[in-house]
């Protein structure tokens, strides 16, 4: 790849490729600005007149707006927090030499190939349910009052499906990164007095560092996008206690048939997914440097 | 104080006997070479004597107390990691104050301690850097500066320079032995390369398949190797070994003569045959000599050897530095260095 002639045929090799991603992505964005800008309603076919921001204002002052924004934040936030802590304390588990290591670590890995979708009406009808639930039996059986989570605690009752499904990966990523760990540097510092939990501290965190920052990054573009888990239990509720940017967005868009409002959300939320991006790059990306 | 004993220790991995029963006293203030071939469990011993490794079974002293089945930390040992093992997210600084922040040493201590090893090590410039941004003969002052601000009993190296090229090799060598003339400490130090043995060491253990064959200072070793694979093993060029018919009343199976020993001679001498390969060094010439019925003998020869490829020439070795091996390779003293022969 170092010749002129070969950097130049390997551009034209990836023009066509290149050119198809990004009209894929492309268009629709163009779309969704141009009929967040028009009064679209499917239910009041009419001349799509153009009405600048007024989609925007309306839903950025949408009191469910602001809700479903800190309900996003806090999804994520706690998501990220359960899946990193957990995940470390599973890595350092799972790097443990014990009898059918192998099996047990595809066995952690099972619940990242459960559909979204399986795995919330799992945790929804198996776990959950206030009556027949496993939490239930649980909390009659020592004589507790059960939990109806997804009246309760509905937004916490999400955090914790999702972190379930979003653990395996964490620990996955943390696991491969303790591995390459030199053992010499843990012996060095047996040697140096060190306890187990300086060691941790000290040796293994930031060990970890480049790791838990690509975890974060990666889960929270996933994370920032979650839907299928809230349809599927709460359908956002009650009221907006668990609806998130992206459950407001649908709402609005197919449960209203509101394309111009919907499309103004989409804008929104494009938005908000870059600013959390650029911050967290500030934040963390000096971290995946050198 | 620094004396370590080892009685009767062995270390096995399953079935694998890694070190058979082994005894060996390390005196206070002495630098030890273990030397020996890949596989040997030389590096195993030295982890053993770090507490890295579990003692199978025997005892493990240092300065007359057990501690063989001490944590590492406690043994007062400082050991340098043939990787270095530096801590690669923390300054130079950090790096050496780690042992002694563990053990809650006051600040203003830990600072002129690490001034003073800093200063005995040229890192003074260093001191901020991170590890990553220090060469290797660095890196390796840094681990050492690690090892020496503890003030332990007993410093171990497992084969620390192996990963530095020949020039800085030889630079790390002498600063190795000047730290050991300096600081009057005993030292351990493992490495495969008899080279490092021979000028390193106040005694040497040479190690083979677990067991160690000889213990000796280098001299003694080059002199007087108890059998046919210490005489092997130090010395570079390799001895050359020639199979021999045991006579009556000699039990000689085989003999061995250095190249260093082996002298090129105009009349018949002992050997005869063809030049092969010539290797000029400059100082010295190692010629590859094709010799029948004693198979390829290395000669040591001067820089300036006027032998060419192809060249017949003649051999000979004079009968006093010329060894003597049984039939099981075990040197045979009486005619390889005793006195029958002298007289």
């Amino acid at each position: 790849m170092a010749t002129t002639q070969s950097r130049t045929l390997a551009k034209m090799m990836l023009f066509p490729s290149v050119t198809l991603l990004l009209a894929w992505m492309i268009v629709p964005l163009c779309m969704t600005l141009y009929f967040s800008f028009l009064d679209y309603n499917l239910l009041m076919p009419g001349d799509n007149e153009y009405i600048g921001f007024l989609n925007y204002e309306f839903f950025l002052t949408d009191p469910a707006f602001i809700e479903s924004f800190f309900n996003t934040l806090l999804l994520v936030g706690g998501v990220l927090f359960i899946t990193i802590c957990g995940g470390i304390g599973l890595a350092i588990l799972l790097d443990q030499a014990i009898w059918g290591r192998n099996y047990v670590r595809i066995m952690v890995l099972a619940p990242f190939f459960v559909m979204p979708t399986v795995s919330a009406l799992v945790w929804k009808n198996m776990f959950m349910n206030p009556v027949n639930g496993l939490f239930a039996h649980l909390a009659e059986f020592f004589g507790a009052t059960p939990i109806d989570f997804f009246a309760q605690i509905p937004l916490l009752s999400i955090i914790i499906i999702v972190s379930w499904q979003w653990l395996p990966f964490a620990a996955l990523i943390l696991l491969t990164a303790i591995q390459s760990l030199d053992r010499e540097q843990l012996e060095a510092a047996d040697l140096d007095g060190a306890g187990p939990f300086s060691k941790f501290i000290y040796i293994v965190l930031p060990h970890l560092s480049r790791a838990v920052t690509a975890v974060i990054l990666i889960e929270t573009i996933f994370l920032l996008s979650i839907f299928a888990e809230i349809l599927v239990t709460t359908s956002g509720g009650p009221g907006y206690s668990s609806t998130n940017i992206t459950y407001l967005i649908y709402t609005q868009s197919l449960l209203q048939f509101d394309v111009g409002g919907g499309s103004a959300g989409g804008i929104v939320a494009v938005i908000i997914a870059n600013i959390v991006a650029i911050f967290l790059m500030r934040l963390i990306g000096k971290n995946l440097e050198g | 104080m620094g004396s370590i004993t080892l009685k009767q220790v062995t270390k096995s991995f399953g079935d694998v006997n890694v070190i058979k029963p082994l005894d060996l006293h390390i005196r206070d203030g002495e630098f030890i070479v273990f030397v020996g071939p890949s596989g040997c469990g030389k590096s195993t011993l030295l982890r053993m004597i770090a507490g890295l490794e579990d003692t199978t079974s025997g005892n493990i002293d240092i300065d007359g107390e057990d501690a063989t089945n001490m944590p590492p930390a406690k043994r007062g040992l400082a050991m340098v990691f043939q990787s270095y093992a530096l801590y690669p997210h923390m300054s130079v600084r950090s790096n050496i104050a780690f042992p002694l922040k563990r053990a809650k040493v006051a600040p203003a201590v830990i600072d002129e301690k690490i001034e003073k090893a800093a200063k005995m090590l040229n890192l003074t410039d260093y001191l901020d850097r991170k590890p990553g941004q220090l060469s290797g003969g660095q890196r390796q002052r840094v681990a050492i500066g690690r090892a020496i601000v503890r003030q332990p009993s007993a410093f171990l190296f497992d084969e620390p320079l192996s990963n530095l090229d020949a020039s800085l090799r030889v630079n790390m060598r002498l600063e190795i032995s000047e730290l050991h003339k300096s600081l009057d400490t005993t030292m351990i130090y493992v490495t495969h390369d008899q080279v490092e043995a021979m000028t390193m060491a106040d005694r040497i253990a040479v190690f083979n398949g677990g067991i160690i064959e000889q213990v000796g200072t280098p001299l003694e070793l080059y002199q007087k190797p108890v059998n046919r694979f210490v005489a092997g093993f130090i010395g570079s060029p390799k001895m050359n070994f020639i199979d021999v018919m045991p006579k009556a009343g000699d039990d000689t199976h085989a003999i061995g003569v250095r190249p260093e020993h082996l002298k090129i001679t105009q009349e018949r001498g002992l050997w005869s045959g063809k030049v092969g390969v010539v290797e000029h060094l400059g100082s010295e010439t190692f010629l590859h000599v094709h010799v029948e019925g004693a198979g390829t003998l290395t000669v040591k020869a001067d820089g300036d050897c006027p032998v060419s490829y192809g060249d017949r020439i003649n051999l000979t070795a004079a009968e006093s530095k010329i060894m003597h091996f049984d039939k099981g390779g075990v040197t045979i003293p009486s005619l390889s260095w005793g006195e029958e022969r002298v007289a």
